[in-house]
């Protein structure tokens, strides 16, 4: 409050008496139009790297080798193929179409578990009766910022002692997704889970129903948008994911995830653009329609704390 | 294509698990005996969450603990000695120094460009668009944004066109790029990936920003203008104190994030010539090396460069909560 009064005791003395004047409008329009240009600005400076690689996917290789994507539309130069994104999925050598499936086979059951167990737990933590209730949840929260690299190396141990082989091996990407997703699924849908209206739950334990029933037909479907965007969190978080897949699931064609793949051609084939454009785009498809038509979710998520790193 | 087959019917195998647990966990909560039902209910809801997370999070953080206290198989104990060359190796303290760099200018870039595009376009024609823009890296992997940004860098000897963005602006301006590729120069290179992290979270922090802007009372913000207060007095005495611990939460999360970042690294130039950080040396040294105790060391590390920042957010929501 008080920088309010500092601001308009200061205000008053540099206004001029008679209300605002001719020059001040036409400074207030300068400042409003310069305020669009900057914005403009920066959104095509954050536009512009994306669209370019976009434009580039689907040039021959060789004009993409030659001249810059600027200059696609100028009438020379004017040629557009899809073979880049035939060659890069069903290849001989490019084989994406592979690590694509092995990232939707990665990422589903990554996403439903934690859900699941987080769900409950949430449910768990806000309305059961329990001692030393807080205390855990602090200790979850608490574990939220545990780099999961502090866990893989014994991890890794652990999952191979399993001796699992060639496609069981996503059982051990699962655990470890489900796993690392965890605690912010807990404090997510436990700051949801709490919020909710506590007469609820004491009509129902006064007609009777125990905690599994008032979780299945109370708790449940009102938390359906927490859900949601705890979901797309965890989806585009698996899917986009690079270090988690690459320790557990391997960079090979068997179990490894799309990112992989592409930054082992990022790595060696650093010049092969016309694979890694299309590369990349055929890896960016599914969590952009996923982000853009539930955008508002996601939103939800972030601004309720939820991100993980 | 058996291979395929086999791949989709793992996924089948993973979703009728996720159904049979779900079903078995209800179930038994349901049928619980009457006379222990509270108590085994309570388990059934929190023990998967429970276990997986001692099991798989609590007890390997406590076990790499203690590897960086051993040599490369974990088979001998050798004492501070994975912490002493950490200290001491050139190599890692440059991997040390980048990562003090990432996290001196990643987080301010990104949530000063987040900001003020957050109040440049609030209330604005086109602001549904112009978030979209800005927050659309958010769904773009590292890996991608890492390729997205090697196409921008990427250089040809002057003699030929340049293809990549940058090099063909700078041209445009005058240079005559004899510095050669961009990410082979050291430090030049660290900040080149810098810009890949903040072009990727500055929407984020727009996102958050934007809505506690939002937040701000209209009355105090009619006043001010009333008042004849101008926008540069607007954002230092109205906008900025208001939304002040949303920024702080914003900074401290891109921070986090940022002294996590590896993807960027092993994508844009495998740590080579001099851009390594923490988190992908440690994931060099123990899977790639294959020495898990250097590998230990340097995550304990990034744990430790955690923790303070931790200790301010726990410290700060201590405080709004005597606020309140």
């Amino acid at each position: 409050m008080s920088s309010v009064t500092v601001t308009s005791r200061r205000a008053r003395r540099t206004r001029p008496a008679a209300g605002p004047s001719m020059a001040t409008r036409v400074r207030k329009q300068l400042t409003s139009r310069t305020a669009s240009l900057v914005a403009l600005v920066v959104a095509v400076v954050w536009t512009l790297p994306t669209l370019g690689l976009l434009v580039s996917s689907f040039r021959p290789s060789v004009r993409i080798r030659t001249t810059g994507w600027w200059t696609a539309f100028s009438s020379g130069d004017l040629e557009f193929t899809t073979k880049n994104y035939t060659d890069v999925l069903f290849g001989e050598t490019g084989n994406l179409g592979e690590y694509f499936i092995n990232s939707l086979v990665i990422t589903v059951p990554s996403v439903l578990f934690p859900t699941f167990f987080g769900a409950i737990a949430a449910y768990a933590l806000s309305w059961m009766k329990w001692s030393g209730r807080d205390w855990v949840f602090i200790g979850i929260f608490a574990l939220q910022i545990v780099p999961i690299q502090m866990c893989l190396i014994p991890l890794l141990e652990m999952f191979s002692s399993f001796g699992l082989q060639g496609t069981d091996r996503f059982m051990t990407v699962w655990l470890a997704h489900t796993i690392f997703a965890l605690p912010l699924c807990i404090f997510l849908l436990h700051n949801f889970m709490a919020e909710l209206p506590g007469e609820l739950f004491e009509a129902a334990r006064v007609d009777g129903a125990d905690h599994s029933r008032i979780f299945r037909s109370i708790a449940l479907p009102l938390i359906v948008p927490a859900l949601a965007s705890f979901a797309i969190f965890q989806f585009l978080w698996v899917w986009n994911d690079l270090l988690v897949g690459l320790v557990f699931a391997g960079g090979t064609r068997d179990t490894g995830p799309l990112t992989a793949a592409l930054a082992e051609l990022a790595g060696t084939r650093g010049n092969q653009w016309q694979r890694l454009t299309a590369g990349a785009f055929v890896s960016m498809v599914v969590p952009m329609v996923v982000f853009l038509s539930l955008q508002r979710y996601f939103i939800r998520g972030l601004l309720a704390g939820g991100l993980k790193g | 294509m058996d291979d395929w087959q086999n791949k989709i019917s793992m996924l089948g195998v993973g979703i009728a698990a996720f159904l049979g647990v779900v079903g078995l966990i209800l179930l038994l909560a349901d049928r619980a005996p009457k006379s222990m039902r509270e108590r085994l209910q309570l388990l059934f809801f929190m023990g998967p969450a429970g276990l997986l997370l001692l099991v798989g999070l609590v007890y390997p953080a406590l076990k790499t603990l203690v590897y960086s206290f051993k040599n490369s198989d974990s088979s001998r104990w050798v004492g501070l000695e994975n912490y002493r060359w950490m200290l001491t190796q050139e190599d890692i303290l440059i991997v040390l120094r980048n990562t003090g760099i990432w996290v001196l200018f990643a987080p301010l870039a990104a949530t000063t460009i987040g900001l003020l595009y957050a109040i440049l376009i609030d209330r604005k024609r086109g602001e549904v668009v112009a978030k979209t823009l800005l927050f659309m890296p958010m769904a773009i992997s590292f890996v991608g944004a890492g390729i997205i940004w090697k196409f921008v860098y990427e250089y040809r000897s002057p003699r030929k066109g340049q293809i990549g963005l940058l090099p063909q602006v700078m041209k445009w301006f005058g240079s005559d790029l004899d510095g050669g590729a961009m990410l082979l120069n050291a430090p030049l290179n660290t900040f080149l990936l810098i810009v890949v992290m903040v072009w990727t979270w500055a929407g984020f922090a727009m996102v958050v920003l934007s809505a506690a802007i939002k937040a701000i009372p209209s009355d105090i913000v009619e006043a001010a203008k009333l008042d004849g207060a101008n926008p540069w007095q607007m954002f230092w005495r109205i906008t900025l104190p208001s939304v002040r611990p949303s920024v702080i939460v914003v900074f401290m999360t891109i921070t986090i994030g940022v002294l996590k970042v590896f993807d960027i690294v092993r994508t844009m130039t495998q740590g080579f010539h001099e851009t390594s950080v923490v988190a992908y040396e440690m994931y060099f040294q123990a899977f790639q090396s294959n020495d898990y105790g250097h590998g230990a060391a340097l995550a304990v590390a990034l744990f430790v460069l955690v923790l303070p920042i931790v200790g301010f957010q726990i410290s700060q929501m201590r405080r709004q909560r005597e606020v309140r």
